[in-house]
């Protein structure tokens, strides 16, 4: 115990006189949160929509001819019952399903007032998100259009309102960001954590220093754990100033316990700093193990479902992601943050996590060797 | 007398190359061991077997009585290790640095105060004790060097190269410290160029293309050889040899 708090010290005092490296920890997440989500905004077409249509009246055909007409939307079905409609969600066909009620043209032509009801497919959430807004958008259009055609000059009273009840919960103002930042964070947290960690070991080995600690009687373990605890520190630091960003330019708040969102974090630190440590290991000049730590990045970002859905992957990348620990990541941060998810929900996550932990640290103390 | 290090037919092998062949020799308690050669001859690396950094070929020995195969974490609670290449941390200072082995070596706090003190007194570095070592000369840095690796007390310090590269003066006050831990009972192995601090050793040997070709007191090789001086000991011995500096 002695030994960490030595090897603690010296880590510490290390990271703190390295005036770059502190700047680049606290700036840099800060801008990209910054950016990327502003960058990451991009259009989908091609949304497979089901329409449920219980109205056969003019208005709702327009407005299906006004859907379809965006460019946005393919129509997949057009369905008497909502069930069916819903088969083909289940089978991944279509990305939404748009519901009319009964009596459309009726209610809005009598009451001025009309609800529709757009279900989402929550397995590819991205794209359906974005339909969703898209369709609302449309739909607004279609009010307006409405108004338009119905207003006399002289009664300017009641308007016609079509209220879209997306039934979107998790995410109700469709803010693309909303979506977005959770997820960009976890990845900024990872490569800070993966890239810290990774070049940390191999540089006392580029500069010769690691023989000297290699010489004396430290144990394994301690010296491994000495570097840990203070990559998992800066994590916890980088998530931090993540969240206030989130909060503060996007005001996001996680719906879900913080705690548990810090409990999820520890773990996971755990296992990316392992993966570092252990790719330390195994190379022997920072350029090696920048290159490692890059492949593995790339592959981890791309298949974590950040910015696309793991569910319409091909079975074999779904095993991929599900020995990528940046997916459970993402995962659980728009779990807790978003839909306000509870232990119980993340507990397959922690288990996962856990594992690759343990997996990736003892993996690294064994291959770390003071004899050569 | 006794051996604190015993080898026999030491080996290690890079691929085909070999490094160090079948060396076979005894360290006894307290002396200081002169371990010369030319460029590539194998010292580092014969060096780094014993210290536990390296796992030989083939062949035995062992350090302070432990083997070098199996108890190298033992080895290194009884030895000190200067390597030829500066490797303390730069970016902290003298202190830092002291403090930071003190405690690897498991050193109580007031141990590792005192010690530190004594140290920087001793080495007269006090003034600057509060420098990032990175800043500090060359000779200052192999002062701070010898003084971690006898921080702890060892029985035994191997020093590679401790004074190369290093002006006179220093490397006088370097062999007044080892002095003054043999005084205080430390084998000293040390590895040199300079033939005036071979003649400072106690014993010699002199290795060539990996294999020791000469092992005594530098006066019965002057002897042996026919010669006056331990350069031309050297001379003799070193221009055998076919490898040249890496
Ligand atoms: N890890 C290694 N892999 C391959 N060859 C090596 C390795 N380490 C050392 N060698 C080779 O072994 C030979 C002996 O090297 P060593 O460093 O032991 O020599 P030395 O006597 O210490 O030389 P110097 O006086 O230059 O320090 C050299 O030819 C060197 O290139
Ligand atoms: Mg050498």
């Amino acid at each position: 115990m002695r030994t960490i708090r030595f090897l603690l010290e010296k880590e510490f005092r290390q990271i703190f006189r390295n005036k770059t490296l502190v700047a680049m920890i606290m700036v840099v997440p800060v801008v990209q949160l910054l950016i990327l989500p502003l960058a990451a905004n991009y259009e989908v077409k091609n949304i497979n929509i089901s329409i449920v249509n219980h109205d056969n009246s003019d208005y709702a055909r327009h407005l299906i001819t006004r859907i379809t007409a965006s460019g946005y939307f393919r129509l997949t079905s057009l369905n008497t019952t909502f069930d069916e409609a819903l088969a083909h969600i289940e089978s991944d066909e279509a990305d939404l399903i748009l519901k009319i009620p009964r009596n459309f043209e009726k209610n809005l032509v009598r009451e001025n007032k009309q609800k529709l009801f757009v279900a989402v497919n929550a397995i590819n959430g991205v794209k359906a998100n974005l339909g969703g807004a898209y369709l609302a958008t449309i739909i607004r259009d279609f009010n307006q259009d409405l108004m338009l055609e119905w207003f006399q000059p002289s009664r300017t009273s009641q308007q016609p309102v079509i209220a879209v009840t997306p039934t979107n919960w998790y995410n109700p103002y469709l803010n693309y960001r909303l979506f977005m930042v959770p997820g960009i964070l976890a990845i900024l947290v990872t490569m800070i954590g993966g890239y810290l960690s990774a070049l940390n070991i191999v540089k006392e080995k580029e500069v010769g220093t690691i023989e000297q600690i290699n010489v004396t009687p430290i144990r394994k373990h301690h010296f491994i754990v000495g570097k840990l605890i203070p990559f998992w520190v800066l994590g916890m630091v980088v998530f931090t100033l993540g969240l206030l960003v989130g909060w503060l330019a996007y005001g996001i708040t996680p719906e879900g316990n913080l705690g548990l969102l810090y409990g999820f974090l520890a773990l996971y630190l755990l296992a990316v700093l392992g993966l570092g440590l252990l790719i330390s290991t195994y190379t022997d000049t920072q350029q090696q193990a920048m290159f490692i730590a890059f492949f593995f990045m790339m592959i981890f970002i791309l298949m974590s479902g950040l910015f696309t859905s793991i569910d319409s992957m091909p079975s074999w990348a779904k095993v991929i992601s599900r020995l990528n620990p940046v997916s459970y990541f993402i995962d659980v941060m728009r779990m807790v943050v978003l839909k306000g998810s509870g232990l119980a929900d993340i507990i397959p996550h922690m288990g996962a996590v856990f594992v690759f932990a343990i997996v990736f640290n003892t993996w690294a103390i064994v291959n770390y060797r003071k004899t050569s | 007398m006794e051996a604190v290090i015993k080898t026999d037919k030491l080996t290690k092998r890079f691929g085909d190359f070999i490094a160090t062949n079948n060396i076979t020799f005894e360290v006894y308690a307290g002396e200081i061991f002169g371990f010369l050669g030319a460029n590539g001859a194998g010292k580092t690396t014969a060096m780094r077997m014993l210290t536990g950094l390296s796992t030989p070929s083939s062949g035995s020995a062992t350090v302070a009585g432990f083997d070098v195969y199996r108890e190298t974490e033992r080895i290194k609670k009884n030895i000190g290790y200067m390597s030829q290449k500066f490797s303390l941390y730069e970016d902290l200072t003298v202190m830092e640095n002291i403090r930071f082995f003190g405690g690897i070596y498991g050193l109580s706090d007031k141990a590792i105060k005192e010690k530190s003190d004594m140290l920087v007194e001793q080495l007269g570095l006090a003034s600057e004790k509060k420098k990032l070592v990175g800043a500090l000369p060359l000779g200052w840095k192999q002062k701070l060097s010898f003084s971690v690796a006898v921080l702890h007390d060892p029985k035994i310090v191997f020093l590679d190269e401790p004074t190369g590269g290093v002006d006179p003066l220093t490397r006088r006050q370097f062999w007044d410290l080892i002095y003054a831990a043999t005084s205080r009972g430390v084998t000293v192995f040390v590895t040199t160029h300079y033939m005036d601090e071979a003649e400072y050793c106690n014993r010699i040997s002199i290795m060539v293309d990996g294999s020791i070709k000469a092992l005594d007191t530098p006066y019965n090789l002057k002897r042996e050889f026919g010669v006056g001086s331990m350069d031309e000991v050297f001379y003799k011995l070193a221009r055998e040899a076919r490898r040249s500096a890496d």
